[in-house]
């Protein structure tokens, strides 16, 4: 074989400025393209179309035209604010119970574990697999009237101190406040759990040993040290919380009464069965404003990017 | 008090316990429950042992027929997010482009907000479109609210990845696509997967959303739903159980491997 | 100041740590006298941080007591010890600056005003300017002398240093080693210093403890270490060693051994072995007390000295000195580091030569032991 054949001939005259071929500065858009059209036209279109929803009047029959009819959102506001209060009531209850319950287990898998870590975050994700609402059924069986937990709780006096307080009634636990706000801690803890483990594993195990040996007691170590570096975890975990639990409905339908219902179970029957869009639309639209704006100044505040 | 001082050293680990407890709990109420064999419709309270559900899992009218649609949803969910999602990933993380922060926030709104608000205005537009409401506009819905999180799970093992590793293999001969196949994408495989398991669970197991645009057709957690109000058959713990089963001994042996592999290279 | 001279001395008394049926430390006597610059030197695995973590009470001890100034210290936790710790990697907090870090100590004692110590330790480690930066911000020197600064700051009766340059380069390592020996020098404080650098640990330190397989082999000044090692371990570890194995032929305040065909003498003093007619010994000298002549002018040598024959197989050429490898029938590669004031042609590999020392350099060792203990080998190097 000759090897003068292969040789390419020398590259005539002078070299010229290449601009990044075209079709090399188009491969990004490419990628982005069908996701996030698929986006567009599936999430946020249909928020315009929705916002458009809530300020149409009309009837079924005779069809919706847009009147920018606002009186809506008062009468909205002022029919079901009951149901918006509870619904972030129960959400932020639901969410600092899930923190104190959430913290010390992904403590306890981070720094505890051992060698039975992989198998606590296993048990810990596995409930993600059996369908929740399966699940969030089983919570009536174990809160049932005559069951052991309600025996225990009526032994100990605990349901005449929640029911003072508002939580329980009739030395019950069913069809409560307290039920439901159990059912969604219960739903949403895996989600608060996984990120708190996550950004304490992060954490150097030598900045304990060396608080420990700069003078904090372990208490100290954890409130000056392990708490404002696992603030990112805490941050991300409340939100994957709290969001989900405000716009829920499954859990006050399943766990709950009437007297429990949450602004989705609102939004679903105006929708599914009333059939009145442009109040459906307008509830949906200030749950979603309300979350949005908590969502955002609450970022802010505990101001995340600051930490490394 | 050795008894108090004992409680108060182990307190973390005692109260992360009970937590796990609070967890586990449910599986294994639905666990005991599929051996229950209740008298009228509703399986709330225990009566005697019995394996009939088990026996017969598939003896609920169409509930069978709904399980088999979920899975048949949730794999083509977890198809086209994975796919559409891994790109959006790489082309965050590899590439420069104008709009960067308007599609970051795109891609996370959907995470910040509640489920039902994405469910109602979703059937807006279906309704306005007047398309018809079954498994396409559901497999729509699911692989809408499934792509950010796979965005999520995919951008964060991309991050993490060495550049320099792309560079070596272009040093070593390897073309654009040689490149991908042979070194970007084994590496970026467990956050690929990872988004995958992520989208398969959440779209399996989706209620919400699914409620609001499933029209007449009725997925597996939409069964249960209903169930909850007509009367609910063992045969619902016997699946519960089933896939609870499944997926522990389906992550058990993924680390079995895991561990063997680590240990044939030591 | 009475205290300060006799009462802050570190003393562990039969200090030991076992992992399951690893024994990482043996059970352990050492005495750091107040005041001191102590180093702990060993290679990785030798338990010399094991020991450092049992004093600042970051390990329990499996036996024994740590007491300091007398008062026993082994069962309280780091918290309550007067002990600080310079970490490995520094271990600084993310999440605060420069100054809370510095004052983290000061603070969880109670201590409201501390800006005017802060101030003045950041000072003392030049850093006065960066008070308000956060640790990854700073380079890898900065933080080390945060991390020693944080540590100091709460007049601790010792300070512990666990391989506290690991993480630096060479350079910045010499330097930050007169820095926190001009530190130590001005505190007065009792530094105990954990390296596996040899060096380092005999440029820093009053007193070495050379650590092996959980053991101290060895405890005295660096000069006293390299002249007079007890152990093949120390002789190869602290520097370069020579060891010639041979047989004794006669003792008396020279001790005679036959070795590769000759006879070399050694003073009976620097011989911790014990000698007997016939019995085997091990002779050790270091590479830079050995004289190198070619054969032809072997007559030349005084008399009196120890003389090796051999032939040159390696030369290399540093800078301030040329090192040989010599082969001869005493020892397969014998080592000699030759100054070079001036150019010695004739020196080249090939070349047949005579090793020649004062007798009063030599230095005796058990040969019960392994010759090449302590010997740095490639990967211990990496």
């Amino acid at each position: 074989m000759s090897l003068t054949k292969e040789a390419p001939p020398a590259p005539a005259t002078e070299p010229v400025l290449r601009k990044p071929s075209t079709r090399r500065r188009l491969v990004p858009y490419w990628l982005l393209l069908p996701g996030i059209l698929w986006l567009v036209v599936f999430f946020a279109l249909p928020l315009v179309y929705q916002a458009s929803t809530s300020v149409q009047t009309g009837s079924l029959e005779q069809g919706y035209e847009v009147t920018w009819h606002f009186q809506t959102y008062w009468d909205a506001l002022t029919d079901y604010y009951p149901q918006f209060i509870r619904s972030l009531l129960y959400a932020g209850t639901a969410t600092i119970l899930c923190l104190l319950l959430g913290y010390p287990l992904a403590y306890l898998i981070a720094f505890k574990a051992g060698r039975w870590r992989n198998l606590v975050l296993v048990l810990v994700i596995a409930p993600f697999f059996t369908s929740f609402l399966i699940r969030t059924l089983a919570w009536k069986t174990i809160l049932a009237d005559g069951g052991a937990v309600v025996d225990v709780l009526n032994t100990l006096h605990v349901l005449d101190v929640t029911s003072w307080l508002g939580w329980t009634e009739n030395n019950r636990v069913l069809a409560t406040p307290m039920a439901v706000v159990c059912g969604l801690t219960y739903n949403f803890l895996p989600f608060m759990i996984l990120p708190l483990y996550t950004s304490l594993e992060r954490i150097d195990g030598r900045l304990h040993e060396a608080a420990g040996d700069l003078y904090a007691t372990p208490a100290t170590t954890f409130r000056k040290v392990t708490f404002p570096l696992s603030m990112p975890g805490v941050v991300s975990g409340t939100l994957l919380t709290f969001i989900p639990a405000s716009g829920d409905y499954v859990n006050a339908e399943l766990l709950g009464s009437t007297d429990t219902k949450m602004v989705g179970s609102v939004i679903q029957t105006q929708f599914l069965r009333v059939l009145d869009y442009p109040t459906a639309a307008a509830l949906s639209f200030i749950l979603m404003a309300v979350v949005l704006i908590a969502v955002t100044f609450y970022i802010r505040r505990s101001g995340t990017e600051d930490l490394v | 008090m050795p008894v108090l001082r004992w409680l108060r050293r182990h307190l973390i680990v005692i109260a992360g316990l009970l937590t796990l407890a609070y967890m586990i709990l449910p599986n294994i109420v639905v666990m005991v429950f599929s051996f229950n064999k209740p008298n009228g419709r509703f399986n709330y309270s225990w009566q005697r042992f019995s394996t009939d559900a088990w026996k017969d899992p598939c003896g609920v009218a169409d509930m069978c027929g709904s399980l088999s649609l979920s899975l048949q949803i949730a794999v083509w969910a977890t198809v086209g997010a994975t796919v559409l999602g891994t790109m959006i990933a790489f082309a965050l993380v590899r590439y420069r482009f104008r709009a960067r922060g308007a599609i970051n926030s795109l891609i996370f709104l959907p995470m910040a907000m509640p489920e039902v608000v994405m469910a109602a205005s979703l059937l807006t537009l279906f309704l306005n479109m007047g398309a018809q409401l079954g498994f396409w506009t559901i497999l729509i819905a699911h692989i809408m609210f499934c792509l950010s999180f796979v965005v999520t799970a995919v951008k964060a093992r991309v991050m993490s990845m060495d550049p320099r590793l792309e560079e070596a293999a272009r040093d070593l001969y390897a073309g654009p696509v040689q490149t991908f196949v042979r070194v970007t994408l084994p590496i970026a495989a467990p956050g690929i997967a990872a988004g995958a398991l992520l989208a398969f669970a959440l779209s399996f197991d989706d209620f919400i959303i699914t409620n609001f645009n499933a029209g007449s057709t009725v997925t597996f957690p939409m069964f249960v739903w209903g169930s909850a109000q007509r009367g609910t058959p063992v045969q619902i713990n016997v699946i519960g159980t089933a896939m609870f089963i499944i997926a522990v001994l389906v992550v058990l042996a993924g680390q079995l491997i895991a561990n063997r592999r680590k240990k044939a290279q030591p | 100041m009475t205290q300060q001279q006799t009462g802050g001395d570190v003393r562990l008394t039969g200090i030991s740590k076992t992992y399951g049926s690893f024994a990482a430390v043996q059970p352990l006597d050492l005495t750091v006298p107040q005041g001191s610059f102590f180093a702990l030197l060993g290679a990785s695995g030798c338990g010399k941080t094991t020991t450092l973590r049992m004093i600042a009470g970051l390990e329990e001890a499996t036996t024994g007591t740590v007491t300091l100034g007398g008062r026993d210290i082994t069962g309280l936790p780091p918290y309550k010890r007067p002990v600080n710790t310079v970490f490995q990697s520094y271990a600084l907090f993310p999440h605060l600056d420069i100054t809370e870090n510095v004052a983290f100590g000061l603070r969880r004692r109670g201590i409201k005003s501390v800006k005017k110590q802060v101030d003045d330790m950041l000072e003392l480690v030049q850093l006065g300017d960066f008070a308000r930066r956060r640790p990854h911000q700073l380079s890898g020197g900065q933080q080390q002398r945060v991390a020693v600064a944080r540590a100091l700051i709460n007049h601790p009766q010792v300070l512990l240093l666990d391989e506290p340059l690991g993480a630096l380069d060479l350079k910045l390592r010499r330097q930050m080693q007169l820095e926190l020996k001009r530190i130590q020098t001005e505190v007065g404080i009792t530094f105990i210093h954990v390296t596996h650098d040899q060096e380092e640990a005999m440029t820093m330190a009053d007193t070495v403890a050379v650590m092996n397989a959980g053991r101290v082999e060895q405890l005295g000044d660096p000069a006293d270490l390299y002249e007079n090692p007890r152990t093949t371990f120390v002789a190869n570890f602290l520097g370069t060693s020579n060891l010639i194995e041979g047989e004794v032929v006669s003792t008396g305040t020279d001790i005679v051994v036959s070795a590769g065909g000759g006879k070399l003498r050694l003073p009976a003093d620097r011989c911790p072995a014990p000698t007997a007619n016939g019995g085997r010994l091990l002779l050790g000298i270091r590479p830079e007390k050995i004289s190198l002549a070619h054969r032809d002018d072997a007559d030349e040598i005084a008399e009196g000295r120890n003389r090796v024959t051999g032939r040159i197989v390696d030369s290399s050429f540093i800078g301030v000195s040329t090192q040989y490898v010599v082969e001869s029938p005493a020892g397969k590669s014998l080592q000699v580091y030759e100054q070079n004031v001036e150019r010695r042609a004739r020196l080249t590999p090939g070349a047949e030569v005579v090793l020649h020392w004062n007798p009063a350099h030599t230095f005796g060792l058990d040969a019960a032991q392994d010759i090449d203990a302590g010997v740095e080998t490639v990967e211990d190097a990496a």
